[in-house]
Parts: structure tokens; C-alpha cells; sequence
């Protein structure tokens, strides 16, 4: 939106106004009592799985197979848990119970989280790390890019937020899938065996529910399933790049994670994570 | 008793005295992350765009915002975070920008984000970069990329191959 100096006399006191009385009622769909709870979901789904994917990550934090590896790790895992503040943040604030970020991310169990189960398998081994950042980043990207265009201005304003910081991660993940795919015998074995590993659990990224489509009809967020071609097709170059194939067998046999049916790693990520704040409660630096 | 309350000018002067925690050279304005001063009342309202999303300086620059001003006297302050629009490497001044470079980091080349996936696949398959960063000791262009992600988020690892210094390049978004 233009600024009101940017406007000529007539129109000024008249933009000042929709201005205002816009920052006044901030963005309808935070207070669309019908919309609250998918919305609250849906929001949760994107802070769930950055989230776990950022604490994932930061488990490589002091044990990377390089310092430059290592501080990237850390990086990405920090991006990954300040996007959780904000969709975590927003999704308190539709809810409108009293609870905030630390609270969802801290004081819910394993069932209310809404992650996909991509992103709470373990961190394996540096492929296994690597092949779940690509796939997911490639994903990520796309959606976020969408989201920009997003009816609602605050997810609009977090996905534009993102959006920058993950163009890294995508430029870094599949440079990184490339150079290890296409490098030593055992570089590739280990980047093919990860590949095979993660497939099953990348469909669930693309699975429209009726969550997906009650905010795709509010012109929130696209539904997950207009995701698939795009992402199939980077995947499918970049893995011909690095001299991956292609699983045959299918990617949708796993899921769950985004209606809250999880593998057995979330529970134990949540012990570690939300130790603190379980046994000192309100604990605060 | 009533109190002259500060004019927004000198409030923007003070900010200009606080140093960014982590590049003490620079301060929060030079860095383009204030994005309004403003009074709601009595309430001196400043609006600070964060850098980067998990950025953990942001906690000790709204410390640092806080006690600065409540030394010049102002006693009742409101901060407010500001997402849209993003925050850009391009609102960092050129004058922060000389001062980067004399602190040791090679300042943000305009106009060179991330590249999208297809882009920097072209870059890496044909060898090229749309980058070339110089070096800040010796001002080679002789630098290659050690790695995308520095000691912060808002830096990529950058090596001199002429002068050999290992230097910081802080990256565009």
C-alpha cells in the first residue's frame, strides 16, 4: 500500500483513514470466530514443522563434519525456529486462549502437534540430513512463495519474512544433494540409501484435507496437492543432476504427522525440548 | 508538572548512538532496522524491523534501544516488531557500508539474494557466479566462498585467494 505523502491533497485524509481503521482491525481472518479453529491448525502445522525440523537440525550443533557445516547447521536451525515464533505467535493470537508461542511449543504433547513426519525422523547421518533439508526445502520455498500472496496480511507478511531466509537454505541444500550425489562411490550409495529412506514420508506434504481446503477457501493458503508438479519437477532435476534415481515405490505410504498421529521420535524430541519447562515451570533466563 | 516530552529528531539522533551487538561499528539506524519513531500519547512508540527471523541479537538490541533511551531521559517507551515490509540489506547506509568494510566484513553486494533453485543450478552447472565479492583487506576480487552461513546469520565465509584473510561477506536478502 502506498503511503499517504506518496498521494495527491483530496485523497490523503481519506487513505489516512482506511490506514488506520486497517492497523485498528489488523487482519480479518485473526478474529473470524468461524474460521478460528483450522485456522489454528493450519497454523500450527507450519510452526510444528519448523519447529521440529529446527530442533532436528540443531542437533548437529557441535557435531558437524566441519566447522563451516556445522555453523550452516546452526544458522538454518535459528532461521527454522524464527519462523516457528511467528506462525507459533499468530497461531496463540487466533486462538485467543491466553497461551503464547512458548506455551504451544513447550507445554503441548505429542498428539496436538501437527508436523509433518518428514521432519521428526532422526537426523541420521549427514545425507540422511541433507536429503530431508532438500526435500523439504524445495516444498518449503515453493510455499512460502505462494503464501506471499496470501488473504491474510500476517501470514502474508511471515511468508515474505521467510521466503528470503529460505531461498538460502534451497540454493544450499541442493548444491549440497548435487556435490554429494554426484561425488565419491560412497557419497552417492549414502545419498541414494537416504533418498530411499525419506520418499515414503514425502507425499504427506501434498495431502489437501479438509483443514487444507477450509483455508484455501478463505484464499489463505493454496491447497498442499497445487504444490506436487512444481515440486516434482525441481526434485526430479536436481536428483538427475547428482546422479540420484528416483524411488519407484510410492511416497504417500507415510503420514499422519499434520492430524497428529506421529512416529514414536516425536515423544522423544519433546522429553529433551520441553524438559525445562516441564519440571521448572515458567522458568525464564 | 508538565515535561517537555523529546522531539523525534533527537530521538532519532540517540539511536544512532546505539551500536548493533554484534558489528559494534555500526549502529541500529545504519543498519536500516528502525523503521519509525512515533508518539502514541506520552508513549514514545519505536518500531524495529528484525534482520533476520531468529536473529538472537534482536533481544539484546531491544535491551540496548531501552537503556539508551532511559538514560536521555525518556521514561515511557514502547518497542513494536515490524515484519512487513522485510527487512533488505539495501536500507544499509553507504556510509555503514565503509564502515563494514574497515571493521573487516565485506559489505552487501545490491541486487544478489539467494538464488532460486533453478538459478543457482545454472550458476553451478556453467561455473559462474553472479558474485564477486572483494576482499576488505587487500580489495582482491581474487575471493571464493568458503561457505553460505557465517558466524551469523546475516554473513556468508568468504576466503582471499591472494592475500589469504578469511573474511565475513554480509549476504543480501
Amino acid at each position: 500500500m502506498s503511503s499517504p505523502s506518496d498521494m495527491n491533497a483530496t485523497n490523503v485524509g481519506e487513505l489516512a483513514a482506511e490506514q488506520a481503521a486497517h492497523q485498528k482491525n489488523g487482519d480479518p481472518h485473526v478474529s473470524d470466530v468461524d474460521l478460528k479453529p483450522a485456522f489454528f491448525d493450519w497454523l500450527c502445522r507450519m510452526g510444528d514443522t519448523t519447529l521440529i525440523l529446527g530442533h532436528r537440525v540443531s542437533e548437529w550443533c557441535g557435531h558437524g563434519p566441519a566447522l563451516e557445516e556445522d555453523i550452516a547447521q546452526a544458522n538454518i536451525a535459528l532461521d527454522l525456529i524464527g519462523h516457528t515464533q511467528m506462525w507459533l505467535g499468530l497461531a496463540a493470537e487466533v486462538e485467543g486462549a491466553g497461551r503464547s508461542a512458548d506455551n504451544l511449543a513447550y507445554l503441548r504433547d505429542a498428539m496436538r502437534f501437527r508436523n509433518l513426519l518428514l521432519v521428526e525422523l532422526p537426523k541420521g547421518n549427514m545425507a540422511v540430513t541433507i536429503m530431508r533439508q532438500f526435500l523439504f526445502d524445495a516444498w518449503h520455498h515453493d510455499y512460502l512463495a505462494r503464501l506471499t500472496k496470501s488473504s491474510s496480511p500476517r501470514v502474508a507478511e511471515i511468508a515474505a519474512k521467510a521466503l528470503k531466509e529460505v531461498t538460502y537454505h534451497l540454493e544450499r541444500s541442493s548444491d549440497l544433494v548435487v556435490r554429494l550425489g554426484d561425488g565419491t562411490d560412497i557419497s552417492h550409495g549414502k545419498m541414494q540409501e537416504a533418498l530411499e529412506l525419506l520418499w515414503p514420508y514425502t507425499g504427506e506434504m501434498f495431502v489437501t484435507d479438509d483443514i487444507d481446503r477450509a483455508i484455501a477457501e478463505a484464499g489463505i493458503a493454496p491447497a498442499v496437492e497445487d504444490l506436487h508438479a512444481q515440486w516434482t519437477q525441481t526434485v526430479t532435476d536436481i536428483l538427475q543432476e547428482a546422479t540420484l534415481t528416483l524411488p519407484k515405490g510410492t511416497a504417500f505410504a507415510q503420514k499422519g504427522g499434520r492430524t497428529g498421529r506421529h512416529t514414536e521420535h516425536l515423544g522423544f524430541i519433546l522429553a529433551e525440548m520441553q524438559f525445562l519447562q516441564r519440571a521448572y515451570p515458567g522458568a525464564s533466563w | 508538572m508538565t515535561r517537555t516530552l523529546p522531539s523525534i529528531t533527537d530521538v532519532w539522533d540517540w539511536l544512532a548512538e546505539v551500536p548493533d551487538p554484534e558489528i559494534p561499528v555500526i549502529s541500529v539506524t545504519d543498519l536500516g532496522i528502525v523503521r519509525d519513531v512515533s508518539y502514541d500519547g506520552a508513549t514514545l512508540v519505536v518500531a524495529i524491523t528484525p534482520t533476520y527471523s531468529g536473529c538472537p541479537a534482536m533481544a539484546v538490541i531491544d535491551l540496548d534501544i531501552e537503556t539508551h533511551l532511559a538514560a536521555k531521559g525518556v521514561d515511557s517507551l514502547r518497542l513494536e516488531r515490524r515484519l512487513s515490509p522485510p527487512w533488505t540489506t539495501d536500507w544499509i547506509t553507504d556510509a555503514a557500508r565503509e564502515k563494514l568494510r574497515a571493521y573487516g566484513i565485506a559489505p552487501p553486494i545490491d541486487g544478489t539474494g539467494g538464488s532460486d533453485v533453478m538459478a543457482a543450478r545454472a550458476a553451478r552447472l556453467s561455473g559462474t557466479s553472479n558474485l564477486s565479492v572483494a576482499c576488505p583487506r587487500c580489495h582482491s576480487t581474487s575471493t571464493e566462498r568458503v561457505s553460505q552461513f557465517g558466524s551469523t546469520p546475516c554473513k556468508a565465509a568468504y576466503r582471499c585467494t591472494d592475500c589469504l584473510e578469511p573474511f565475513d561477506y554480509f549476504k543480501c536478502i
